[in-house]
């Protein structure tokens, strides 16, 4: 336990620091943001789309199995980046029109 | 040299995913702020390819910048082309392909790393936690858009799915504790966890899908998370923590808007309560008005509230409604919206509806706002919303929505309820402000009524 929390110390810390920051963003928000807020959120882990790149990107050329589903998990994650932000902008649009 | 630019712009979409996120939470900003962590999201792939050391096969490039590609044409279409009525079940269809991805990575990921115990860990974790998200994604979005209609609950569903979840535990934990590298293995305990996705939200009813969305949300975030520290990558560990802690408190902001403990929401209180309170509804007499009397009731009111509901939704009756508006403040009526935290599918569903339409932000009240207007009201409009003007809400303890705030519509002087049918709302209970005195029924689609209602107005003059 010890050696693991010395190897990924960095990386707990981010852990850590990151379940406070969440939590402190979300703090006071108004029931009528609630929705684009949660597809906003939705939009943001689509990040997992790097992981993805980065399994094709160390994946050997002749694995076709592993590009396959390499290939298939970057669509998926980038359909998620993509149509997350776009869809949140559209309901945001409307929000802001009649000011 | 290359590692330390890389470094420092994860750090940079990091920032911006805090700094959307936080900019998403006030209406002014908001749109800015997705513009912002989008950017930041764009940068974090194109780091991800371009700095990435080590020879790589042009056809690995390739099949990335096609699934790229493709992936944002499809994206971008489908979010461009879909109803906002269909909205929320688009999130979620969205929030299963985040899911899927991090559970494929998983998938792939795992005989590079047999016998490393902790690498191990953090893989299957992922794979369930995606494969979760993305099982239960599905069957909420076929829940939403009506492809699965009811709440389908197995005998002892609660146990079972229990026991199904603490065994995918125990058998990823073993997994990892024997060091296997069998493939058998690893694909049981991916079709466990797809199973259990589903298993977990069939017994959903409906009306709670928003917050199993949001739950599900912050799942994606945690699967994320895992994958970020198998690749030792700051973004996706940032990125994915970030929803998976704002997700976790979304989700219980939204229950708790909807006064139902997230126990309740996941171990399906409803269900239980429902068969006590159906039988004890105040019976009686319902006063049925047509179009055109009401016609005239709102053409010499002072003052008429509208409460849109899902069956508002449902109808499509969002554009109606807003001429509905439009002539009765022509003959000097004033109108305006009440909106009840949960109105709709997902809190703030109505108000995007609404907007799309062109009502105007300021006449979208929120219930706390109100609620002290409705005594001087002539005429409360209810638009196919039934549980969130309950008077049993406030009245009877044993009424399984009880505690709930409610809209004080029976403080108006009248109150018209459009519905299709007398059928009680999701909820599943009766509601005795029906048989008021106070208190006229509309039956009828919403769309379909409130068109002939709109032309008797305008008959009127």
């Amino acid at each position: 336990m010890i050696e693991f929390f010395t190897e990924n110390k960095d990386m707990i810390f981010i852990v850590i620091l990151m379940i406070f920051v969440g939590v402190e963003v979300i703090g006071k928000v108004p029931a009528v943001l609630h929705t684009p807020l949660m597809s906003g959120a939705n939009a943001i882990h689509g990040v997992v789309v790097v992981g993805a790149i980065l399994l094709m990107l160390n994946t050997e050329p002749d694995n076709y199995l592993a590009l396959g589903l390499g290939t298939v998990a970057v669509f998926l994650g980038t359909l998620n980046v993509v149509g997350g932000f776009v869809v949140t902008d559209r309901m945001l649009e409307m929000f802001k029109k009649k000011k | 040299m290359h590692l330390d630019i890389q470094h420092i712009i994860y750090l940079l979409s990091s920032v911006t995913f805090i700094l959307g996120l936080k900019m998403l939470s006030n209406a002014k900003t908001a749109k800015n702020g997705n513009s912002l962590a989008a950017v930041g999201m764009i940068a974090a792939m194109i780091t991800a390819i371009v700095f990435h050391e080590g020879a790589v096969s042009p056809l690995v490039y390739g099949l990335i910048f096609v699934a790229i590609a493709v992936g944002t044409v499809v994206g971008w279409l489908t979010a461009k082309r879909v109803q906002m009525t269909k909205m929320p079940e688009l999130v979620s269809l969205f929030n299963g392909m985040g899911g899927a991805c991090a559970a494929l990575i998983g998938l792939v990921e795992f005989h590079h790393y047999v016998g490393d115990s902790m690498s191990m860990s953090v893989i299957l974790a992922g794979m369930v936690i995606g494969s979760v998200s993305f099982s239960g994604s599905m069957i909420a979005w076929a829940k939403l858009n009506g492809k699965i209609k009811n709440a389908i609950r197995f005998p002892k569903y609660n146990i079972l799915n229990t026991i199904i979840l603490i065994g995918l535990f125990v058998y990823a934990a073993w997994m990892v504790w024997t060091g296997t590298g069998s493939e058998m293995h690893l694909y049981v305990l991916f079709a466990a966890a797809l199973g259990y996705g589903i298993l977990f939200v069939l017994p959903i009813g409906g009306a709670d899908m928003p917050v199993v969305i949001s739950l599900l949300n912050s799942f994606t975030g945690l699967a994320a998370a895992f994958g970020g520290f198998l690749y030792g990558n700051q973004v996706m560990l940032t990125g994915g923590i970030l929803v998976g802690s704002a997700g976790t408190l979304l989700t219980l902001v939204m229950c708790k808007a909807m006064n139902r403990p997230l126990f309740n929401v996941i171990f399906g209180a409803f269900g239980a309560g429902t068969t006590a309170a159906s039988e004890a509804g105040p019976q009686g007499n319902v006063k049925e008005v047509g179009p055109s009397d009401l016609a005239v009731q709102l053409n010499y009111s002072k003052k008429v509230i509208i409460v849109p509901g899902y069956g508002l939704a449902v109808a499509q009756a969002q554009h109606v409604i807003k001429e509905l508006e439009t002539i009765l403040e022509e003959r000097g009526v004033e109108v305006s919206y009440a909106i009840h935290p949960v109105a709709g599918r997902m809190p703030g569903h109505m108000n995007v509806l609404l907007a799309e339409s062109n009502v105007e932000y300021d006449k979208l009240k929120e219930m706390d706002d109100i609620n002290p207007e409705f005594a001087q009201t002539d005429v409360v409009l209810v638009v196919g919303a039934n549980d969130v003007v309950n008077p049993a809400a406030k009245t009877d303890p044993s009424s399984p929505i009880y505690g709930m705030p409610i809209l004080d519509v029976e403080n108006a002087k009248a109150c018209i309820v459009n519905k299709r049918s007398m059928k009680p709302g999701y909820a599943g209970i009766e509601n005795e402000l029906f048989f008021r005195d106070k208190t006229q029924m509309l039956f009828g689609d919403a769309k379909k009524v409130l068109s002939e209602l709109v032309a008797e107005l305008k008959a009127l003059d």
